[in-house]
């Protein structure tokens, strides 16, 4: 393994900014692993860190092919995760809606486009996703409907889901579109949670991860888990299920749980006297796929979307 | 006659609401609708929209047709200072055209381009940000340069910038707007968080004068507008910043700077040193410079608008 600095600035009055990489092997590069993009994305950050735990551990095994390059970037963007802001502090802006980058533009183009060439060239890319909408999802890759999105390739994670969305016309400037147009099988990862660490999803995860390397060649010594024969959902066709009322919101079900129609799945309370606005139905059979996670809901807030 | 638009339940005892002011008078059938505060931190707008409409309500007898004032697309933003749509941590533009069956702000965004879409004209003010101070100026897409470039001249602004097509700006209400149909001019002037009177005076007579081209007002006219600069293809120098510091700068908006003119400087308080100079790449007029001096690395301090050589004569202007 090579500890390497992959980027630096220097700040005005902080410590320099710094993006540090894990290399593993050299000759073909194989795979990306990308942690943290945003300041809240902990569980994104934890899942790389064990997973370059785990991987120098099999390589001090000689279990990785040395020929085959893996580089793990565990967080894009320390510099937002210390001061606790999910986007760029100095102007808001949002390291994964600048790829690919321009290194002559604006600091988080420049932080992009460092990062795009370091990633440019993978066969396989895998970025920690998260989401704007505060929730938890069922762990899942999810791909973006470029034409270029390999599902096959998908597949061998092994994850219980596998999710196609159309892209929207900002969704152009986020690392996995970018990522599909230069030629490397890109997926989001979602790995249930976002600001907390969740580590039965990220054992998951991991394991995910793993099979994925044994099924590349990466990993040569027997690996030992099953997984998933990955359903492929297509995120246009799932049923999803709004708040009709605002108030206190309770859940009975989370992300992962399998409703009958028609059972109460949530309680929107009065948030003065406690009388009950809303019990919230489920609308089809099936499993939850995303689950609202916030105290206080809006009218009309995306609450529940179902398989 | 104001009418509210949207009304949504927040979590706690409030109904979260846009609302527009309906101001109708005569025969004609022409409706002008000025728009503003998609971003919350954009205040330059509240001041044009107060304006044009006191200005309407103190002369309705001059309108001929139906101006709509809507004040705040983004109302929690704005009163809560924030620049985006508080609680979803997004920017309100780049949304559009919503979904009815989406999230709050989605609805809304969606709700905003319906009832706006028919208009004659549509105004979207904006006001740079905290970090930018602009010169008056209209951006246009260069899909819609030949529609919207002759309504932008009547707005009385310095700059026209007509830009490349840009697939992320494909979600904003003007792209929306434009692109079925209903012409939407966007201005951007001043800077966040502040409202210069000038720059919003010199604005609504603008907005007067645009709606008496369009043949909505029947005042007569204050002062000729001013001729624009009307900028098109790669004729922008960006001047980013080389080293993270403090950047100082004494320079004004909407001035003509010579090649090789200093504008200003990247110190660092800490070694008391400078750290780079920063000087103009050409003869042009500055339309942007920066109003907030802490920089990082690439952060953009300045635009100017390159002059060629017969414009070297003119300052850029059709005269
Ligand atoms: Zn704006």
């Amino acid at each position: 393994m090579i500890r390497e600095t992959l980027y630096t600035m220097k700040s005005l009055h902080r410590d320099d900014f710094k993006i540090e990489g894990f290399r593993f092997g050299s000759g073909e590069k194989t795979m990306a692993i990308v942690g943290s993009m945003r300041g809240d994305e902990i569980q994104q950050l934890y899942i790389c860190s064990q997973m370059v735990a785990q991987l120098k551990e099999l390589e001090s095994q000689g279990d990785l092919d040395p020929n085959k390059s893996i580089l793990i970037i565990p967080s894009c963007n320390p510099y937002s995760m210390n001061v606790s802001k999910r986007f760029w502090a100095m102007d808001n802006t949002d390291i994964n809606r600048m790829f690919p980058g321009y290194d002559q533009g604006e600091t988080t183009q420049r932080i992009a486009a460092a990062i795009f060439k370091q990633l440019e060239g993978y066969q396989y890319g895998a970025q920690m996703a998260s989401s704007y909408i505060p929730g938890s999802y069922v762990p899942h890759v999810r791909m973006l409907k470029t034409g270029y999105e390999n599902i096959e390739a998908a597949k061998m994670f092994g994850f219980p889901y596998i999710s196609v969305s159309t892209p929207a016309p900002f969704d152009t400037a986020l690392l996995n579109y970018n990522w599909q147009v230069w030629g490397t099988s890109a997926f989001s990862i979602y790995a249930g949670q976002t600001n907390n660490i969740d580590k039965k999803n990220a054992l998951l995860t991991q394991q995910c991860f793993i099979r994925f390397l044994k099924r590349i060649g990466v990993i040569r010594k027997p690996v030992k888990n099953v997984g998933y024969d990955s359903l492929l959902l297509d995120e246009d066709n799932l049923v999803r299920i709004s708040a009709k009322k605002a108030g206190l919101f309770t859940a009975q079900y989370g992300a992962g749980d399998y409703v009958d129609e028609g059972a109460t799945i949530a309680i929107i309370t009065d948030p003065n006297d406690g009388s009950v606005l809303e019990e919230v139905k489920a609308t089809t059979s099936g499993y939850i796929f995303f689950a609202y996670n916030k105290p206080l809901v809006f009218q009309h807030s995306l609450i529940f979307t179902i398989i | 006659m104001i009418k509210t638009i949207i009304s949504s339940e927040l979590p706690i005892g409030e109904q979260f609401l846009v609302r527009k002011n309906v101001l109708s008078n005569g025969n004609g059938g022409k409706r002008i609708c000025v728009v503003t505060g998609t971003h919350g931190d954009e205040l330059e707008g509240q001041m044009v929209c107060y304006e044009v409409s006191r200005i309407i309500q103190e002369n309705i007898e001059l309108l001929d047709g139906t101006v709509e004032i809507y004040p705040a697309l983004n109302p929690l933003g704005i009163d809560s200072l924030q620049r985006g749509f508080p609680n979803f941590d997004l920017d309100m533009n780049r949304i559009f055209p919503g979904n009815p069956k989406g999230t709050m702000v989605e609805q809304a965004a969606y709700r905003i381009t319906e009832d706006l879409k028919g208009a004659d004209m549509v105004i979207d003010i904006h006001s740079s940000n905290l970090y930018l101070r602009e010169c008056p100026q209209v951006r246009i897409n260069v899909m819609h340069e030949d529609w919207l470039v002759p309504y932008a001249k009547m707005l009385n602004v310095d700059f026209i910038w007509v830009h490349d097509a840009a697939t992320v700006l494909e979600a904003t209400l003007a792209y929306s707007l434009n692109s079925t149909g209903t012409p939407c001019l966007v201005v951007e002037l001043g800077v966040g968080q502040r409202i210069n009177d000038r720059m919003c005076a010199n604005l609504t007579n603008g907005v007067f004068n645009l709606l008496r081209n369009m043949g909505v007002w029947k005042g007569v006219e204050d002062a000729l507008p001013s001729k624009p600069i009307v900028c098109k293809g790669d004729k922008v120098d960006f001047l980013n910043a080389a080293n993270s510091g403090v950047f100082l700068t004494e320079q004004k908006t909407g001035t003509v700077v010579e090649k090789g003119q200093k504008i200003g400087a990247i110190v660092d308080p800490l070694s008391g040193t400078v750290l780079s100079e920063v000087i103009s790449p050409c003869l042009g007029y500055l339309f942007t410079i920066r109003a907030y001096p802490i920089v990082y690395e690439g952060s953009l301090m300045a635009r100017i608008y390159k002059f060629d050589e017969k414009e070297k004569s003119t300052g850029g202007r059709d005269l």
